[in-house]
C-alpha cells in the first residue's frame, strides 16, 4: 500500500479564497499616502491635511444599505416605498440629511452671502476701492465708513466687500481646475492601472514634494501678469496631485465592487462603466476634499498675495490689504482685522460646508 | 502495480446533441493568477461542453476554480493577476480568447451573459433598477430610451417582479433579496443570450426564496431555450435542474456525468464524498462522513492526482500519475485511476 500523508494537510493552510482567486491588490499602499504625513510637506496648512485624512474615511462608497439588520421580507420595501413618498437614491438622501444639518445651513447662508457680493459688491457698497485719500490715512471707524480706512486712505469697508470677489473667484477656479485634472487623470490611472498608473504616482510624489510657499515664490515671480490667472494656475498645478491620489484611490475601490464586474459581464464598454457605473460611486471623495480645499486656496491666494507674489495692486485682495496693513497693525489694527477676518469667515464657511458634506455622503461615520 | 484497462482518455462525454458543434466548448483552459506569494494555478486543464438548451451544473468547493472558469469564459477575469495560460474557448464555434476586446464585448450580455451570486453588490447602487434594464437594450441595441425603459418594465413583469412599473424606479437596495435576483436574472435575459453562466445564483438567499428563483430560472431558460451553465456549491440546488454535473477539484473536472447516473454511482471519490457530507434525514444521530482534510493551496498543488492526500482509495500511483479524464461509461467521465472500483462499490 502506498504512504499515505498523514493529517493534518501537508500543503499548507487552506485560504479561502474569493471569487477572483488569491491575489492581493495595493490598494492599500495607494490611499496610505492620503495620511496627514505624506501631505504636509506641501505646506498648505493644516486644513489641507484635514482635507485628506477625512477623504481617507471615504475610501469605501457609501453604501446605500440601510443598516443591519434583518433582511426585509418581499413585501416590505413596497410598504417602505408608500411611507416614505418615494424612493430615495444616495444623493438625494444625502441632501435630506444636509437639510437638517445646522451646520451646513449656516455655512451655506455665508457661503452664498459671500457669492453674491462678489457678483455684485455694489449691493452693500456703494464706494469705489480705488478711489482713496490720503488726508484719511490709517483713521479710524468714522460715520459713512465703518470700518475706518487704511494707509493710502482707502475705505476699508469697500475693500474688504470688493475683495472678496477676487478671493471667491481664485477660489472656485482653482478648485474646479484641481477637481477636474486630479480627478480625470487620478481616475483614469485607477481603472487603467498599468504603467500610466505607475508613472502618474511616482509625478504626483513629485509634486507633493515641492513647497506651495516655495514653489509659489520661484514660479509666481517671473509672472507679470495683473489678472488671477496665473496664481490659478499654479494652484491647478500643484494641487491636482492631492485630488488625483484620492480620486484613483476611489476608483480602485470602485472598480473592484461586484457590479462593476457585472456591468462588465453585460457588456458595457470602457467608457460607459467610467462614466456611468463608477464615477457616480466614486466621486464622494472627491467633493469632500474639493469643498474643504477650497477654502484653503481662498487662504492660498491672501498668503501669495502677502508675500507678493500672489496678486498685485491695483486688484483688490485681502491678501494685499492684510499684507499692505500688517506692519502698522500697533497704531492701525483696523486695517489688518477687517480683511484677516473676512478671509478667516470664508475660509471656515467652506470648511465646515466640506465637513457637512462628508457627514452625508458618509452615513457609516456617524 | 498497473491497472490493466486500456486508458484511453475520453473525448469527453458527447455534448448531449448530434448536431454540429456545442454552444460552448472549453478545452484545456488553464488560468493562474500570478501574486506576491507565487503563482496560484487557479485553472488546470478544464474541459466543458455545453449544447444548446442543456444545463451544467459546475460543482466545486470553494477555491476549486469553477468562478474563476466562468470569468475567463466572460472574458471578466481581471488581468492582471489573472492570466489564460492555455487552452480554448469555442463559443458557437469562434475561439473567444483570440477573439478581439471589442467583438468580445459585444458578445457579452447579447449572446452571453452572467448571474451573479448577491445580486445587492451585483446592481449599481445609484440607478435605479429601471435605468440598470434599460441600459442592456441602449448599450447593445441603440433603442430610444423610452423604448428601452418600456422594454425594462416588460422584464420586470416577465420574471414576476409584482407593480413592475412602479418598481422599476426603485433603488437595488430597497427590493429584497429574492425580487433583487430576479432583477439581476432580467438584465442576464434581457438581450435573450444564448448562453447564461450562473455563478452561484442562489447562494445569497435564504431557503423558500431559493427554490422559487431557481424554478424560475429552469422555467426561462427552457422558455428561452438557452444554454446554462450553473455553478455551485451545492448539490441539493442542481438536482432538479441540471443536465449534468461537472464536479471540479484543484481546478480540474475530476468527474462529469448525465445528473441522475452521478446521484447513483459516483465514479470519484471526491464525487462520493460530497454526497456523503449531506446531512439526511434517515442516518439522524449518526456521525457526518465529512471528507477529511482541506483543499489544497492553489499556489502548491499536490503531484499526481491533487485530491491524494483526501483519498480514502489513494495508492502509489495517485501520487505521481495525473489521472486524465476517463470514460466512465456512456456520457460518462471520471478523473480517477479506480473509476471502475469506485462504480462498483457505489452499485
Amino acid at each position: 500500500m502506498p504512504e499515505r500523508p498523514e493529517e493534518p494537510e501537508p500543503h499548507g493552510p487552506y485560504e479561502p479564497y474569493g471569487p477572483f482567486g488569491p491575489y492581493e491588490y495595493e490598494a492599500d499602499g495607494t490611499l496610505a499616502g492620503t495620511g496627514p504625513g505624506a501631505v504636509a510637506p506641501t505646506g498648505t496648512g493644516g486644513t489641507m491635511d484635514l482635507a485628506a485624512g477625512e477623504a481617507a474615511t471615504l475610501r469605501r462608497p457609501p453604501s446605500p444599505e440601510p443598516g443591519p439588520g434583518p433582511e426585509p421580507g418581499p413585501k416590505e420595501p413596497a410598504k417602505a416605498r408608500h411611507r416614505r413618498g418615494k424612493p430615495r437614491s444616495l444623493w438625494s438622501d444625502a441632501w435630506h440629511d444636509l437639510r437638517r444639518n445646522p451646520v451646513f445651513l449656516a455655512s451655506a447662508l455665508v457661503i452664498l452671502f459671500l457669492l453674491v457680493i462678489s457678483v455684485s459688491p455694489s449691493l452693500i457698497a456703494s464706494g469705489d476701492p480705488l478711489s482713496c485719500d490720503l488726508a484719511h490715512a490709517q483713521e479710524g471707524s468714522t460715520p459713512g465708513h465703518p470700518f475706518g480706512f487704511d494707509g493710502q486712505g482707502c475705505d476699508v469697508y469697500t475693500r474688504t466687500v470688493y475683495g472678496t470677489r477676487v478671493s471667491i473667484a481664485v477660489g472656485v477656479l482653482a478648485t474646479a481646475g484641481v477637481a477636474l485634472l486630479g480627478s480625470v487623470l487620478g481616475g483614469l490611472a485607477g481603472y487603467f492601472g498599468g504603467t500610466g498608473d505607475a508613472v502618474l504616482s511616482r509625478l504626483t510624489d513629485v509634486f507633493f514634494a515641492i513647497p506651495v510657499v516655495l514653489g509659489g515664490l520661484v514660479l509666481l515671480s517671473v509672472v507679470t501678469s495683473d489678472t488671477i490667472w496665473p496664481v490659478v494656475g499654479f494652484m491647478v498645478l500643484l494641487g491636482w496631485p492631492q485630488v488625483s491620489r484620492i480620486a484613483r484611490g476611489s476608483v480602485l475601490t470602485v472598480g473592484r465592487q461586484d457590479y462593476i464586474q457585472a456591468a462588465r459581464a453585460l457588456g458595457a464598454s470602457h467608457t460607459r462603466l467610467l462614466l456611468r457605473h463608477i464615477a457616480p460611486n466614486a466621486v464622494a471623495p472627491v467633493i469632500v476634499v474639493a469643498t474643504i480645499a477650497l477654502g484653503t486656496y481662498i487662504a492660498l491666494e491672501a498668503t501669495l498675495s502677502y508675500v507678493g507674489v500672489g496678486l498685485r495692486p491695483p486688484t483688490v485682495s485681502w491678501g494685499i490689504d492684510i499684507s499692505a496693513a500688517s506692519p502698522y497693525i500697533r497704531q492701525a489694527p483696523h486695517m489688518l482685522l477687517w480683511p484677516a477676518g473676512a478671509l478667516a469667515l470664508t475660509v471656515l464657511a467652506f470648511i465646515m460646508l466640506g465637513d457637512a458634506v462628508r457627514d452625508a455622503l458618509d452615513p457609516k461615520l456617524r | 502495480m498497473r491497472h490493466d484497462d486500456p486508458r484511453t482518455p475520453a473525448p469527453g462525454p458527447a455534448p448531449g446533441t448530434a448536431d454540429g458543434a456545442p454552444l460552448l466548448d472549453v478545452r484545456g483552459l488553464r488560468v493562474e493568477f500570478r501574486t506576491r506569494d507565487g503563482v496560484a494555478r487557479a485553472v488546470n486543464g478544464v474541459d466543458l461542453r455545453v449544447a444548446a438548451g442543456e444545463t451544467l451544473a459546475v460543482l466545486g468547493e470553494s477555491g476549486s476554480g469553477k468562478s474563476v472558469t466562468a470569468q475567463a469564459v466572460m472574458g471578466i477575469l481581471d488581468t492582471p493577476p489573472g492570466h489564460i495560460t492555455g487552452g480554448e474557448v469555442r463559443f458557437r464555434g469562434r475561439d473567444l480568447l483570440t477573439l478581439p476586446e471589442e467583438q468580445r464585448r459585444r458578445l457579452r450580455g447579447a449572446e452571453m451573459a452572467m448571474i451573479f451570486q448577491d445580486a445587492l453588490s451585483a446592481l449599481n447602487p445609484v440607478l435605479t433598477v429601471g435605468d440598470q434594464l434599460a441600459e442592456m437594450f441602449l448599450v447593445h441595441r441603440g433603442t430610444s430610451r423610452r423604448e428601452a425603459r418600456a422594454r425594462a418594465v416588460e422584464l420586470m413583469d416577465r420574471v414576476r417582479i409584482p407593480a413592475a412599473a412602479q418598481r422599476a424606479r426603485d433603488y437595488p437596495h430597497q427590493f429584497s433579496g429574492g425580487m433583487r435576483q430576479r432583477v439581476m436574472i432580467a438584465m442576464a435575459l434581457a438581450l435573450e443570450p444564448a448562453l447564461i453562466i450562473a455563478d452561484e445564483p442562489t447562494t445569497a438567499l435564504d431557503v423558500t426564496v431559493q427554490a422559487q428563483v431557481m424554478d424560475l430560472l429552469a422555467e426561462l431558460r427552457r422558455e428561452y431555450a438557452m444554454g446554462l451553465v450553473l455553478i455551485t456549491h451545492d448539490l441539493g440546488v442542481v438536482a432538479d435542474v441540471a443536465d449534468r454535473i461537472a464536479v471540479m477539484y484543484a481546478g480540474r473536472i475530476v468527474e462529469e456525468a448525465p445528473v441522475h447516473d452521478l446521484y447513483k454511482a459516483p465514479a470519484h471519490p471526491y464525487t462520493r464524498g460530497l454526497l456523503d457530507s449531506i446531512p439526511r434525514l434517515d442516518r439522524k444521530g449518526t456521525e457526518l462522513d465529512a471528507i477529511r482534510g482541506l483543499p489544497p493551496s492553489l499556489t502548491d498543488i499536490p503531484p499526481g492526482c491533487a485530491f491524494h492526500p483526501r483519498c480514502p482509495r489513494a495508492r502509489d500511483e495517485c501520487l505521481t500519475d495525473v489521472p486524465p479524464l476517463y470514460a466512465a461509461g456512456e456520457d460518462r467521465g471520471s478523473a480517477c485511476h479506480f473509476w471502475r472500483e469506485c462504480l462498483h462499490d457505489a452499485g
